[in-house]
C-alpha cells in the first residue's frame, strides 16, 4: 500500500508544476483570496469616532493575508513532499454536480417541488436505478410525504411555483 | 441531592421519554449509515425541535449525539465501513474479529465498552462543568478571546490530515463568519450588494452543504464499490475473560476520551484513535491488535463515546464546541434561546441536570436498542445509495429552507457541498470551518473589544495570567502536531 502511495507521489512530481494537484488547488484557495482581499477595499471606513477597536476591514483582511500564507506554506511543502495523484473523477460524479445547478435553475425559475422531484429522479437513474416503481417512489412519493410534512409540523410555506400554486390554492 | 433529583427527571417526563427514544432510533439509523452521522443528523433535525420546548429540543440533539457515536461502530464491525468517523479505529480490530465468525462478541464488547465510556463521561461532565462555569466567571474579553484562539489552534491537530491545511480550513470557516453587517457597526461586508447576506451566512446551509451535500457527491463516485458483508446472529454480551481483560482497557480509554472531548475542538475521532494506540501500547498482546484484538474494539469505543460528555463540559460551560456535533447543539441551544456559559448553571440548573440525566438515560437507552436490535440496524445499510441519497437530498434542502424560509440558504448549501467535496478531496478537513465559523464571531468581537480595554496596546493581553495561559496552551497546540509530523 504503501509503495503504490509512493509511486503515486513520484508519480506527480514527474509532472509539470501547473498540473499537480498541490499547485492547482494552492492557486485557486490564492486566487480566491486576493479577489476577496481586494474587495475588502471598498468596504466602509468607521469615523474614528465611533470606530470601537480596529475598523471593520481590519479583521477580514488579517484572516484573507493569514490563510495566503498558509497556503503558500502548504504549496512549498507540497514541493519536498508531493501529494498522491487523485483518481479521475467518474461521469456520476459530474451528473450529480450538474444535477446540483439544474436545481438551482428550475427552482428558481420554475418550482421547488418539481426541482427536488427532477433531482431526485435523475440522480436515482444515473446512480443505476432502473425500476420506474422505485424511481417514482424516490422522485414523486417521497418529496411529497417530505413536502407535507414540513408544510403540517412546521407550518412551512414553500416558495411559490407552477406546482406548489395547485396545492396552495 | 437536589442536583440527582434534577437529573433524574427525565425519567418521570413521559415527554422526555419518548424523545429520549426516538432520539436514540434516529442516532442509530443516522451512526449506521455511512457518511450520515450525528452532526448531519443534528443539523437536519434541528428545525423540527422548533416544534419543541428548550429542554426537550437539546435532549434530542443530545441522544442523537450519543447514539449516533455508538452506532458507528455496527457499520465498522460488519462492513469495515466506519459509519461515523469516530468509529474508524473500531474498524481495525471489529472487522477482523467479525470475519472469524466472532460478530456477535465484538458488536457486545463495542455496545458495553461504549455504555461504560459514556457513562464515565457524564459523571465528568456533572462534576467538572460547574467548575468550568465557575472558573469562567473570571474570565473576560481578553481571555474569552485567548480561550477561542486555544480553541482554534487545537483544530491543527484534529484527524490525521495536514495541521496547516486545518488551519486554513478554520480561518475559512471564521472569514465566512465575517460576511453580512459587522455586529459592532453595521457597515456591510462581503455582501456585494445582496439583501440576504446582510444577516451573514446561516450555520445550518454550511453544516448540510459540507457534510451531507458533499457526502453525496462523495458517494457518485463510490457507485462501484462493493461492501463485504458479515454475518450478525446476535449480540452476544461479554464473557468474564473478556471483562478480565479489557476493564483497565475502558477506563483508561473512558478517562482519555472524556479528557480529549474536553479540549475545544477534539472530538469522538482523535479520541477514538488515542484510545485506540493506548490500548495497544499497555497491553499484553499487542501483536493481536489488527487481527481481531477484543481490547482494541474495548479502547476505540470506550474513549469516542467518552468523549461525548467531555466535549459536552465547554460547549456548556463557556459556549464553545467540543466537537463538530457539539457546534449543532451550540446552535440549537442559541436558537431556542438558551446562552451557555456560567450564568446558565447559576439561573437553569434544572435544564442543565435534565440535559446530564438525559445523555444518562440516552447511554442506557442505546444499549437496549444496540444489544437488541443491532442486527435490524445492519440492515438498514442495505437501502442502496441510489434509493437512500435522493431521499436525504429531500430532507436536507426542505430543512435547510425551513429554518429562515430562504430559498438563499439552499443554493449556499449546495455551494458548499461542492467546496466541502473539493476539501476532503484534497485533504482538507470540513470540521475546523465549522468551528471556525461557530467561533468567527466571538474571536472577532473580544478581540475588538479586548482592543478597546487595552486602549491600542496589544502587549497588555500579556499581563493577563489566564490569557497567557491559552496562549502558550495555543502555542503548544500548533507546535506539536508539526513535531509529531516530523517524527513520523
Amino acid at each position: 500500500m504503501n509503495n503504490v502511495q509512493s509511486k503515486k507521489r513520484a508519480n506527480q512530481k514527474s509532472l509539470p508544476f501547473f498540473v499537480r494537484d498541490a499547485f492547482r488547488v494552492c492557486f485557486v484557495i490564492i486566487f480566491i483570496s486576493i479577489i476577496l482581499l481586494i474587495s475588502t477595499f471598498s468596504f466602509d471606513i468607521v469615523p474614528p469616532i465611533l470606530n470601537r477597536g480596529i475598523q471593520p476591514v481590519t479583521f477580514p483582511k488579517g484572516l484573507l493575508i493569514l490563510i495566503i500564507s498558509l497556503t503558500l506554506i502548504v504549496y512549498y511543502l507540497s514541493l519536498k513532499n508531493p501529494w498522491k495523484i487523485e483518481k479521475k473523477l467518474p461521469k456520476p460524479f459530474f451528473i450529480t454536480l450538474l444535477n446540483f445547478v439544474l436545481f438551482v435553475i428550475i427552482s428558481k425559475f420554475l418550482d421547488f417541488f418539481l426541482a427536488i422531484s427532477v433531482l431526485s429522479v435523475l440522480v436515482s437513474y444515473f446512480w443505476g436505478e432502473r425500476r420506474i416503481l422505485y424511481l417514482i417512489m424516490v422522485s414523486i412519493i417521497f418529496p411529497i410525504i417530505v413536502f407535507i410534512f414540513f408544510e403540517t409540523i412546521l407550518g412551512l410555506r414553500f416558495p411559490p411555483g407552477i406546482i406548489t400554486n395547485l396545492y396552495y390554492y | 441531592m437536589e442536583n440527582l433529583s434534577l437529573m433524574l427527571a427525565p425519567l418521570f417526563s413521559s415527554k422526555l421519554l419518548i424523545v429520549l427514544f426516538f432520539g436514540t432510533l434516529f442516532g442509530l439509523i443516522l451512526g449506521v449509515l455511512p457518511g450520515l452521522g450525528p452532526t448531519t443528523g443534528g443539523a437536519l433535525i434541528l428545525p423540527f425541535t422548533m416544534t419543541l420546548d428548550p429542554l426537550s429540543a437539546i435532549v434530542l440533539l443530545t441522544t442523537i449525539y450519543c447514539a449516533g457515536t455508538y452506532g458507528g461502530a455496527i457499520t465498522a464491525v460488519l462492513i469495515n465501513t466506519p459509519g461515523t468517523p469516530a468509529a474508524a479505529a473500531t474498524c481495525l480490530d471489529g472487522y477482523p474479529l467479525a470475519q472469524k465468525g466472532e460478530a456477535g462478541r465484538a458488536l457486545g464488547m463495542a455496545t458495553v465498552s461504549s455504555v461504560v465510556g459514556g457513562i464515565f463521561s457524564v459523571i465528568v461532565l456533572v462534576f467538572f462543568a460547574p467548575f468550568l462555569a465557575k472558573l469562567a466567571y473570571e474570565f473576560g474579553q481578553p481571555e474569552y478571546f485567548a480561550l477561542a484562539i486555544f480553541g482554534l489552534t487545537m483544530l491543527a491537530s484534529i484527524g490525521d490530515g495536514s495541521p496547516i491545511k486545518n488551519l486554513i480550513a478554520g480561518a475559512f470557516g471564521i472569514l465566512i463568519s465575517t460576511i453580512g453587517k459587522d455586529f459592532m457597526t453595521s457597515i456591510d461586508r462581503f455582501t456585494y450588494g445582496i439583501n440576504e447576506l446582510s444577516e451573514g451566512i446561516g450555520f445550518i446551509p454550511v453544516v448540510v452543504g459540507l457534510f451531507a451535500m458533499s457526502e453525496m457527491l462523495i458517494q457518485s463516485t463510490l457507485l462501484n464499490q462493493i461492501f463485504k458483508r458479515v454475518a450478525l446472529k446476535a449480540v452476544k454480551l461479554p464473557t468474564l475473560k473478556d471483562y478480565k481483560s479489557t476493564w483497565k482497557t475502558i477506563l483508561r480509554s473512558s478517562g482519555i476520551g472524556s479528557f480529549i472531548g474536553v479540549l475545544p475542538a477534539e472530538g469522538g475521532t482523535v479520541a477514538s484513535l488515542i484510545g485506540y494506540s493506548e490500548a495497544k501500547r499497555w497491553s499484553k498482546k499487542p501483536d493481536e491488535f489488527g487481527k481481531g484484538s477484543i481490547e482494541g474494539i474495548a479502547g476505540a469505543e470506550a474513549a469516542n463515546n467518552a468523549a461525548t460528555g467531555g466535549a459536552m463540559v465547554p460547549t456548556l460551560a463557556l459556549g464553545i464546541p467540543g466537537s463538530a456535533t457539539t457546534a449543532v447543539i451550540l446552535t440549537g441551544l442559541i436558537i431556542h434561546g438558551v446562552r451557555p456559559g456560567p450564568d446558565l448553571f447559576r439561573e437553569q440548573p434544572e435544564f442543565l441536570y435534565g440535559i446530564f440525566g438525559a445523555m444518562l438515560i440516552a447511554n442506557i437507552m442505546f444499549f437496549i436498542l444496540g444489544f437488541f436490535g443491532a442486527k435490524i440496524f445492519a440492515r438498514i445499510t442495505l437501502v442502496p445509495n441510489k434509493l437512500l441519497w435522493p431521499m436525504i437530498f429531500a430532507v436536507s434542502v426542505c430543512g435547510t429552507y425551513s429554518l429562515s424560509q430562504s430559498m438563499l440558504d439552499v443554493w449556499i448549501m449546495l455551494l458548499f457541498g461542492a467546496i466541502g467535496f473539493f476539501m476532503r478531496r484534497y485533504g482538507f478537513s470540513v470540521v475546523p470551518v465549522i468551528i471556525g465559523l461557530i467561533l468567527g464571531e466571538l474571536v472577532e468581537g473580544t478581540l475588538r473589544q479586548s482592543i478597546v480595554i487595552f486602549d491600542g496596546n496589544w502587549l497588555l493581553f500579556l499581563t493577563r495570567p489566564i490569557a497567557l495561559t491559552f496562549f502558550i496552551l495555543s502555542l503548544i497546540a500548533l507546535i506539536f502536531p508539526l513535531l509529531k509530523k516530523k517524527r513520523k
